[in-house]
């Protein structure tokens, strides 16, 4: 036979012919077995492979979902109910769903911390942190068309509110806002395309994650020490190592969604939304799921309706120019004394933004929301351009390899290629 | 649709404007519940007493439209509140059901079937709002999801503890409260002025098995049962969620090993 003949590892004859002739096993072999990973990944390397998890969860529970769900602003709410009490195990596919939307925030939010943190946006890496904005985006957007789709009070009021902004817009913005609801309010015709949308999203995330993958592995992943690999003693191969971590990781992960999706199943949405939606019935506050309010904090921190729009956009669009704005010739902030602490002050600027964003904009939480909206945009505008040129890093170890046997006191022989395999 | 968009833009507009609607609310406070917990599971007879409750009291105002009769029985969701088939015939035939069209193309009425919705008090919301001096009574089907506050709300019990307290919660209004015409007040209904008439007291209902019908038994009994309402198969949830998470814990137990194993050379 001509051609290139099969490399995949098997005895299986009808594989190694298959594989002759498409390559798929070869494909897989390569890119989750033998693929080479750097050897001193710590824990929160597992949360990428935990949002690809998530992903799958999402779609899966929602092509179920869907099978019930009736996109009419008279059936709804009902279909939602209906498919709760007279579904075999609906409640589960639905607090799947539903609390999945929240894990994967939590999980891809710690992933773009991770990612900050350890410089992984520095150069080559510019285009894959880019993508995984751009996937962040995609993600908000999907969050918030399924939220509007179970028709409750939060839903409705929820979509009137973030589709007024668009009335912000000078002269153009009341048309746009029209075009966009299909109607001069939120109705049917807003409904039925929110769920065209969220059922197309999800793949169109898939796509950019595809993407996001093909600029990991044109570089391969960073590392805790942010330094490059500089041969084969720096890398493990994926399979046995990193597969068998991240299925630890995973079971982890899956005990604490577990909790939520029985034991507490609504502890992370709002009352309200069990209300059916009524456009002539303003609920009390109207607040968006919870990873979308350190944003909705920028929003409101802003009197300006115009500026304040604006500024929220620009906070998710300013993580597009982090490659640029962070100026530092070192990746991770292990080696980088001032910035190590800068980067807990934005976490924690992000958490008080957030819970400004769950409370009525009054007394202390205007204060709060104002001066955690300044510092978010001081961070990345002023302080990191700043720091990066300003601070003294410490010294780089020589390689990964050296580094990790230095550290756990092991003679380097163990570090050699041989040992690892 | 104008006026629509006037409302929506209203809504827009509230947003921007604090404390517009800020009232005062008072958390109901917290009860024992059978249901709590994770090996918590509805009390039957509780279930029953609280069903007797709603069927002869609330079902005069407020509507359950998202529940059928059948699912009170042993097929029902999260196998029923513990009647049999045959109660639940009885307590179906008890109703009348607008049916129809027939074969002339009229509408007629039938006693109801376990198949059957529960009948509504009214025929639509204006209706319902006509009859109770413009304030629509809620349905209750899902109503203790749709209220509670805080950490109980976090843990499903602050839904039956805000049904509790409202029931239990109807007092004199305090001096200076301007208490508008045709309202009543309520410790723990926002704002206070409530619209419903305290509904339960002392022994409106007389219990089938016996249980003495105090205010807060009636209360208790009737939250329980609106909780079974709104989450008939919490039971369920709670006991796969048991075992789900045992299984879970092992597993990565057994995964924590292998891992440890895996990568003894590389560390």
């Amino acid at each position: 036979m001509s051609g290139t003949p099969s490399t995949v590892r098997t005895n299986n004859r009808l594989v190694k012919w298959i594989d002759t002739r498409l390559p798929i096993f070869s494909f897989m072999q390569d890119a989750a077995m033998d693929y080479p990973e750097p050897r001193n990944l710590n824990y929160w390397w597992n949360f990428g492979s935990l949002a690809g998890i998530m992903l799958v969860i999402m779609i899966v529970t929602g092509i179920f979902l869907a099978m019930q769900y009736t996109p009419h602003v008279d059936h709804a709410f009902n279909s939602v109910e209906r498919l709760m009490r007279d579904v075999n195990y609906g409640w589960l596919l639905r607090y799947l769903h539903m609390n999945g939307a929240s894990f994967f925030f939590i999980v891809v939010y710690i992933h773009i911390f991770r990612g900050y943190y350890y410089g992984s946006y520095k150069e080559p890496r510019e285009l894959l942190w880019m993508l995984g904005v751009l996937i962040l985006l995609l993600m908000m957007a999907t969050a918030f068309f399924g939220y509007v789709l179970p028709w409750g009070q939060m839903s409705y009021w929820g979509a009137t509110v973030i589709t007024n902004l668009f009335t912000a817009i000078p002269v153009i913005g009341n048309p746009i806002h029209t075009w966009l609801l299909g109607g001069f309010a939120v109705d049917n015709p807003t409904l039925n395309r929110f769920f065209s949308l969220h059922y197309l999203l999800p793949f169109v995330i898939a796509g950019v994650v595809g993407l996001h993958l093909i600029a990991l592995r044109q570089h391969g992943s960073n590392n805790p020490l942010g330094i490059a690999v500089k041969g084969p003693q720096d890398q493990i191969p994926f399979h046995p190592y990193y597969t068998i971590k991240d299925m630890f990781g995973l079971g982890v992960f899956l005990i604490i969604y577990a909790i939520f999706v029985f034991e507490l199943p609504n502890a992370l949405g709002d009352p309200q939304n069990y209300i059916q939606a009524n456009p002539l019935q303003t609920p009390s506050e109207i607040v968006p799921e919870w990873y979308l309010l350190p944003f909705y904090a920028i929003l409101r921190s802003i009197p300006d309706k115009l500026i304040g729009v604006l500024a929220m956009f620009a906070a998710i669009f300013i993580l597009f120019l982090l490659p640029w704005l962070d100026t530092s010739r070192v990746r991770s902030s292990y080696f980088r004394p001032i910035h190590k602490w800068v980067f807990w002050l934005l976490v924690i600027d992000v958490v008080a933004l957030g819970t400004v964003g769950a409370h009525r904009p009054e007394g202390a939480y205007i204060v709060v929301g104002r001066i955690a909206t300044f510092y978010y945009f001081l961070h990345f505008i002023v302080l990191l351009p700043l720091i990066g040129w300003f601070e003294r890093p410490l010294p780089l170890p020589e390689s990964i390899a050296a580094a990790v046997t230095k550290k756990s006191g092991v003679p380097s022989a163990s570090a050699q290629p041989g040992a690892a395999e | 649709m104008m006026r629509l968009a006037t409302i929506a833009a209203l809504g827009a507009a509230l947003m921007f404007s604090p404390a517009a609607f800020a009232q005062e609310e008072i958390e109901a406070p917290h009860q024992d519940w059978s249901f709590a917990g994770v090996f918590g599971t509805f009390d039957r007879g509780s279930l029953q007493r609280g069903f007797q409750v709603y069927n002869e009291v609330c079902s005069n105002c407020h509507s359950m439209k998202l529940l059928h009769y059948r699912d009170l029985g042993p097929d029902g969701p999260g196998g029923g509140i513990g009647f049999s088939d045959a109660e639940v015939a009885a307590i179906a035939a008890q109703k009348q059901v607008e049916d129809g069209p027939n074969d002339q193309g009229e509408m007629f009425r039938r006693p109801g079937k376990p198949q059957d919705a529960f009948v509504s008090p009214f025929p639509n919301e204006q209706a319902a709002r006509a009859a109770n001096g413009g304030a629509a009574p809620p349905d209750l089907s899902v109503i203790v999801k749709a209220r509670g506050k805080g950490l109980e709300y976090l843990w499903g019990e602050g839904g039956p503890d805000y049904v509790y307290g409202i029931l239990n919660g109807f007092t004199d209004a305090p001096k200076g409260f301007a208490l508008p015409q045709g309202k009543m007040y309520n410790t723990y209904f926002p704002g206070h002025a409530i619209s419903m008439p305290p509904p339960l007291a002392d022994s409106t209902v007389k219990f089938q098995d016996g249980t003495k019908a105090t205010l807060a038994q009636e209360a208790h009994d009737v939250a329980t049962f609106l909780t079974w309402a709104a989450e008939p198969y919490m039971e369920d949830r709670k006991q796969t969620g048991a075992k789900a998470i045992l299984f879970l814990l092992a597993m990565t137990g057994v995964l924590y090993g292998a891992k440890r194993k895996v990568w003894k050379d590389v560390h």
